[in-house]
């Protein structure tokens, strides 16, 4: 495919808030995860023993006025997210350059603002919401996208993509065949998700919570930590051909094999990353880094390494940054695609952090230690619930 | 824009008394509901014991999604495709938060799992063998409308044909007044380049939509994805154009070009 400019990108994580934060914690190996301290009610009496990412703040940071209808943390935090790096500035560029209804708003998540839906059942007057929480606009999957599209004023298409843990990165894909189809010229692209009770417990229901830090790729691994992020990037044509960073391919596929149990040889993460390979016209030995979706579950990172090994030579630089983040499950593609970016403009290959017993079972590709060198080519993996795959490739100029 | 079109190949439709595209077709045509149809479809792909438990969305979704391609004559395996749905599964939306707010660590694992926007999607790659690519999105009132554009989209990237499959469930508990949707609605087309067959073309434009008023959009009005039936009234009623409510402000303009049964049949054999 012709690639497309990425002339901006942010991410908010545990890290912190923006792109700078985010590549020191990276650089640094400073993770930010805490002892899981969310929730009121229920959540709290029950709380239960393990790590999360959380992002501070939030509590303390309504939306402005105009916006008060669609308050809720996961929109608080899409719109601290939004307000990093320039991007409000940089979307309110794009909309007069090339027209709003020429920029699309494709953004992903997996539970969107499903939190103020659990808050407003624990406050439950006579079996209905109290008057404040009867908001129709926030208990629907499309919470996240139409904040964005009235903070914004895009006029483009607006999807929310909610496919689970690969949402995120499957908005790059969506976003770029919307400008290959001419439909748009531009599109802002994101993720958010923020901690509830849903994913708490329900992940806990699962048996894949760890009570310790995530240790991705160790022997010992088991089980996730749960983080909340939020990030966007506009990704554009690039018809002059200068944009220094780019998206140059994107991958998708299904497992076809189980809801929540991925595919035993990783066939439908190998259909994805091959697919985005060929996209990019690219072989597995031009990518010099690898962000792998890499959940600390036992299941996951054993499956992701198979897949990898059978693709990838063993020069590759590939590593989980779930340890600083936490999984942050429909915002780890966005988030995961802003440390492949940061890793090619920056050179900071990150490792693995919390990790320090290899796996028989994983390839030399998976590295627990960061490294420092220029790449070409870098790949972020996300992988969903239901078997939903997708492999990024972003290059930058040479 | 440009525009963005397609052939229609195969649909598939499931609603409260309505329970296929032909008795959908018939009653658009002045037919009477069936008064015997069965309470929830039961989609061929599970195996019996999922078909049981599968969460309306999903039994909706697999169930209309199967008809389409059967009626295109097209592998489901061999599709990709796009899922849409306004509010997911309410019903275990309800019990999750319910659960959450009294006994947390009871919540089942199953549900959670089920909880996912792409439930139905994801039963629908594993039940039919498919590896393609699928998503789930949700653009409240404008979903089927942007899905039909992500469907579309996709067959302008060079996919030969691609499955779109809608769908909304009722809502349930002290969700309802909130998060309104009534009764049980899927609809599903198979899109493809082919040149043969009745023609969709789709242009985004700005305006509102003006209220539906043809018969399948009266019987489902209160259903979430009764946004679709506009297109599904004029696919089956001859109607063409139809609009589609695209988010504040903006309409999918659809227009049909009709083609006859004795085009379509052939095609559909050659395809077969």
């Amino acid at each position: 495919m012709p690639s497309l400019a990425i002339r901006r990108y942010t991410a908010t994580t545990a890290l912190g808030r923006g792109r700078a934060v985010q590549a020191r914690a990276l650089r640094e190996r400073a993770g930010g995860l805490r002892s899981n301290d969310f929730g009121d009610g229920a959540l709290a009496s029950e709380r239960l023993d393990c790590w999360i990412g959380r992002v501070d703040g939030l509590e303390d940071a309504p939306l402005p006025a105009e916006f008060a209808r669609w308050d809720c943390r996961n929109n608080r935090l899409a719109w601290l997210a939004l307000q990093q790096d320039g991007m409000a500035e940089a979307v309110a560029a794009l909309r007069e350059r090339y027209g709003a209804a020429r920029v699309a708003l494709v953004i992903g998540t997996s539970t969107s603002s499903i939190g103020a839906t659990e808050e407003a059942y624990t406050q439950l007057d006579d079996g209905a919401f109290p008057a404040a929480m009867v908001r129709s606009n926030i208990h629907t999957p499309h919470s996240l996208g139409g904040f964005v599209q009235a903070a914004t004023g895009l006029r483009g298409p607006c999807v929310t993509v909610a496919t689970a843990c690969s949402s995120s990165a499957k908005v790059f894909a969506q976003a770029a065949r919307l400008i290959q189809a001419g439909v748009v010229d531009a599109a802002l692209v994101g993720g958010v998700d923020t901690l509830c009770g849903s994913v708490l417990f329900g992940f806990n229901a699962l048996g894949l919570v760890s009570a310790q830090p995530c240790r991705p790729f160790d022997a010992r691994r088991d089980g996730l930590s749960l983080g909340e992020a939020g990030g966007f990037a506009i990704v554009e044509r690039d018809d002059a051909g200068d944009a220094a960073l780019r998206l140059c391919g994107y991958g998708e596929s299904s497992d076809a094999h189980h809801m929540s149990t991925p595919h035993p040889q990783g066939l439908g993460a190998q259909f994805a990353m091959r697919d985005a390979l060929a996209r990019a016209g690219i072989g597995a030995d031009a990518v010099g880094y690898l962000n792998l979706h890499g959940t600390a579950t036992p299941a996951n990172d054993a499956i992701e390494a198979q897949a990898v090994g059978a693709l990838f030579p063993d020069t590759l630089h590939a590593s989980s940054t779930k340890g600083w983040t936490g999984h942050t499950l429909g915002a780890a593609g966005i988030v995961e695609s802003v440390f492949a970016l940061i890793a090619l403009e920056d050179g900071v290959l990150p490792g693995i952090l919390n990790s320090a017993e290899r796996d028989a079972a994983c390839g030399a590709q998976i590295r627990f230690d960061n490294a420092q060198r220029d790449i070409a080519y870098a790949m972020n993996n996300s992988f969903g619930f239901g078997g939903n795959n997708c492999s990024l490739v972003f290059g930058k100029a040479a | 824009m440009s525009s963005l079109a397609a052939t229609v190949e195969g649909i598939g439709f499931w609603n409260d008394g309505l329970p296929s595209w032909p008795q959908a077709r018939a009653f658009a045509h002045g037919a009477p509901a069936a008064a015997d149809a069965p309470r929830r479809p039961a989609p061929q792909l599970l195996a019996p014991n999922e078909r049981r438990r599968a969460p309306e969305s999903v039994a909706v979704a697999l169930d209309v999604a199967l008809a389409a391609c059967e009626a295109a004559g097209r592998d489901p395996a061999s599709l990709p495709s796009v899922f849409a749905s306004t509010h997911g599964d309410l019903a275990i939306t309800d019990y999750i938060c319910g659960t959450l707010a009294s006994a947390p660590r009871t919540l089942s694992p199953t549900k959670f799992h089920n909880s996912v926007h792409n439930a139905a999607a994801g039963y629908w790659t594993i039940g039919s063998g498919c590896m393609r690519t699928t998503t789930a999105i949700s653009a409240y009132d404008a979903s089927f409308a942007q899905a039909l554009v992500e469907s579309l989209v996709q067959l302008a990237s060079g996919e030969d044909a691609v499955l779109l499959a809608a769908y909304d469930s009722p809502s349930s508990g002290a969700l309802s007044p909130v998060s309104r949707s009534e009764g049980l609605l899927g609809g599903a087309l198979v899109l493809s380049r082919r040149a043969h067959g009745t023609r969709l073309r789709a242009t985004l434009v700005d305006g509102d939509a003006p209220a539906a008023s043809g018969p399948l959009a009266r019987h489902a009005h209160g259903n979430a994805m009764a946004q679709m039936l506009p297109l599904f009234d004029a696919l089956a009623a001859g109607g063409d154009v139809a609009l589609l409510r695209a988010g504040p402000g903006r309409v999918l303009r659809v227009e049909l070009a009709h083609e006859t049964q004795a085009h379509d049949a052939p095609a559909r054999e050659a395809q077969a």
